[in-house]
């Protein structure tokens, strides 16, 4: 079988007069290194891979690892330094202008990260766009354009404005653009990488059961794992310009080639890299060691909680008193609630979240999290870990490691 | 005393005997353009001036009206009343043909060149000084040129307001279209747009609003050069002004630089609003036959 797309030896400079970076490179010299003495930023670095029809091939790699730009050698957006890129087994590097037109408009078509919906057309008009610039009549491309919008979903906003459509629309109508095409290969740029994870997961859902229909050869790229070993029938871990390892899946997480794909496959678990004083929340309500016990009872019915973290001078915390010992003393008539005063569980600020985990376990209320002075910083509960693993996942996990 | 005899370097001396290169080997060009405008401003002033004034007027409170809205028609018809009331309306008309016909030509001038200065890095660091130069020589100057080369009258008043607004339009359209983010244009060749496609349908039409910002400032700079261009013969109202001055004659003063703000103010906000996408009672009416005519097809389907 022959390949849908195929990368032979692919380097990618950016810059003109490239001759000098790409023997640099030839040398061996690293990546920074080439940068540093041309002033040329290394794109690809000599990069083999096939694509067969019909699969999703996945790119995955930190910002800046040059896997859009791979994908943008396949339509010839960007042209190789050195080496070949085929599709259909024609070279796209040696293609005229004409014929590059050809291939873009009529056999590849792109979704892209930020939707690049035109904001001066309706959104039938955006959908019908790659085929108003292939001549096709008014009349027809409307046809299929709202063809393809019922296919997404958005059948009922054909006439409606860009601006009224949210982000995940938005992006239906960049994927319905792209289908109403009818390419062999659709280049994906990180297409949900602008929506919010429960979009995304919506997103993502839908490509899964339209490919399994459409059958198109996907070139897909993201920076989010989860995303690609959800979608890819193989993935290419890309770092620096290259290409560190593609399989599938399964074949990644059981094998990985080597040690940067092993932390990268380990790499989401953000929790190695945060620590206790930075998930900390300040807490709705405290009370201070010198306030009497009907303050204390009235914080606690105004936030509907059981206990209370006592402080001291200089913010030191000195532990927390509960609402039955309230109560108690209340009943008594006692005004001082010192003597009930309850050691608290603390957790030093700089402890790594993966540590804070047993502890928050071991402890039935929130761990407060102090400094090395015993001074109060926050707290944390088991709603702030889940909600701070959550926002790390949704944002840039990976990119920031 | 520190005594340097550098010798003076003649720039004036070189531009002029450059102009009289010009007049004494290009007569005949100069003499062709001055006819063809000579006669098209000829054309307008008196067609529009066999049209009665109050007629005119209400074409023109129409015509606001038909671009902006109520309230600023109401505004025009007011004010253009008040100008035939006081019986400036000729020196009006002759005034707005001028800035008229500089405008469509500084437009015609500066709107491709703007263009093609996002098409060529050399040609936009060749124009950014070359615009330095024509906004801030003082306006003034550009009238010599314009009477050597012309003679006096209204074209030379046109020429020297053609150059005096053509920057604005050149500088916003550039700004305007290098301003296009990049992805947009970026989708469009990625689905096989060639450079004239994106140039039409991805920055033309989003760098719109920037470049009606130009024709605006066009107008507003048309209009102010119309009034200096009067020191050459070119008439309207500058020319009322200009006698105004001579005579200390406040209370004639007072009412062509009156008739010049209502003409300024009308001009700016019928373009203003062509350039902001607010929906005007024109785009209302086309709106209204699109969709007859839509509906009309799809009963016809049915």
């Amino acid at each position: 079988m022959t390949a849908k797309i195929e990368a032979k030896n692919l380097i990618k400079i950016y810059g003109h007069n490239t001759d000098k970076a790409l023997s640099l490179f030839e040398q061996g010299l690293t990546r920074a290194e080439i940068l540093r003495q041309t002033g040329q930023t290394l794109g690809v670095a000599r990069v083999n891979f096939e694509v067969a029809e019909g699969e999703i091939f996945v790119l995955i790699g930190l910002s800046g690892s040059g896997k859009s730009t791979l994908l943008r050698c396949i339509n010839g957006l960007l042209m190789p330094t050195s080496g070949s890129l085929l599709v259909d087994g024609k070279a796209v590097e040696k293609a005229t202008e004409k014929e590059l037109r050809r291939l873009r408009g009529e056999k590849i078509s792109m979704v892209f990260q930020h939707f690049a919906i035109l904001p001066n057309l309706t959104i039938i008009d955006n959908v019908a766009f790659g085929l108003e610039l292939r001549g096709i009549e008014r009349e027809e491309r409307r046809d299929r354009a709202a063809e393809a919008l019922e296919t997404v979903g958005l059948g009922d906003w054909k006439n409606k404005m860009p601006q009224e459509l949210s982000g995940g629309m938005k992006q239906r109508v960049g994927l319905a653009r792209a289908l109403v095409m009818d390419s062999d290969i659709l280049l994906m740029d990180e297409p949900f990488g602008a929506l919010d994870a429960l979009i995304r997961a919506e997103m993502q859902e839908e490509l899964v059961s339209l490919q399994r229909e459409i059958k198109k050869t996907v070139v897909f790229v993201t920076h989010d794992l989860d995303e690609a070993l959800r979608l890819g029938d193989r993935i290419a871990i890309m770092r620096d310009g290259a290409i560190e390892q593609i399989g599938t899946a399964d074949e990644i997480l059981a094998e990985p080639a080597n040690d940067y794909v092993e932390k990268f496959l380990t790499g989401i678990d953000v929790s190695k890299i945060l620590d206790a004083a930075s998930i900390s929340k300040w807490p709705r309500e405290l009370v201070r060691d010198t306030e009497g016990v009907s303050v204390a009872l009235h914080r606690m019915k105004k936030t509907d909680s059981d206990y209370l973290f006592v402080t001291g001078p200089g913010r030191k915390l000195v532990g927390l008193v509960t609402r039955d010992d309230l109560l108690g003393l209340s009943k008594k008539r006692q005004t001082s609630f010192k003597d009930v005063i309850r050691e608290a569980d603390t957790i030093p600020g700089d402890t790594i979240m993966r540590d804070v985990f047993p502890q928050l376990r071991k402890s039935e209320r929130a761990l407060a999290v102090v400094d090395e002075k015993q001074r109060f910083l926050g707290i944390i509960t088991h709603n702030t870990l889940l909600d701070s693993l959550d926002e790390r996942k949704g944002g840039d996990g990976i990119a920031e490691l | 005393m520190l005594n340097f005899s550098l010798p003076k370097l003649e720039i004036g001396d070189a531009i002029e005997w450059f102009v009289r290169w010009i007049i004494d080997n290009l007569s005949i060009v100069f003499d062709i353009i001055k006819n063809i405008l000579n006669a098209i401003t000829g054309a307008l002033n008196d067609g529009l001036l066999a049209v009665p004034a109050i007629m005119l007027i209400l074409i023109f409170a129409a015509g606001i009206w038909l671009l902006t809205s109520k309230t600023t028609a109401l505004l025009g018809l007011l004010g253009l009343a008040l100008i035939w009331n006081i019986g400036l309306w000729p020196q009006m008309i002759s005034t707005l043909v001028l800035v008229v016909v500089s405008v469509v030509i500084a437009l015609v001038i500066g709107i491709p060149t703007g263009i093609l200065m996002t098409r060529s890095s050399k040609l936009e660091a060749a124009m950014r000084p070359v615009l330095d130069f024509m906004q801030t020589m003082p306006p003034f100057v550009y009238l010599i040129p314009a009477v050597m080369l012309f003679g006096i009258g209204v074209v030379p008043g046109l020429f020297a307001t053609i150059i005096f607004a053509v920057p604005p339009p050149v500088r916003l359209t550039y700004l305007g279209i290098t301003q296009v983010p990049e992805d947009m244009k970026e989708m469009a060749i990625a689905f096989g747009a060639g450079d004239r496609q994106v140039l039409r349908k991805v920055e033309l039409p989003l760098s719109l609003p920037s470049i009606m910002a130009g024709v605006n400032q066009c107008i507003m700079l048309g209009i102010s050069m119309v009034v200096i261009a009067s020191m050459i013969g070119a008439g309207g109202l500058g020319a009322e002004v200009m006698r105004s001055v001579n005579r200390l004659d406040l209370a004639l003063g007072f009412e062509s630089g009156l008739a010049i703000v209502i003409l300024a103010i009308v001009l700016d906000r019928v373009s203003r609003n062509i350039g902001s996408g607010r929906a005007t009672p024109a785009g209302r009416i086309i709106e209204y036959f699109k969709k007859r005519r839509k509906a009309r097809m799809e009963s016809q389907v049915s």
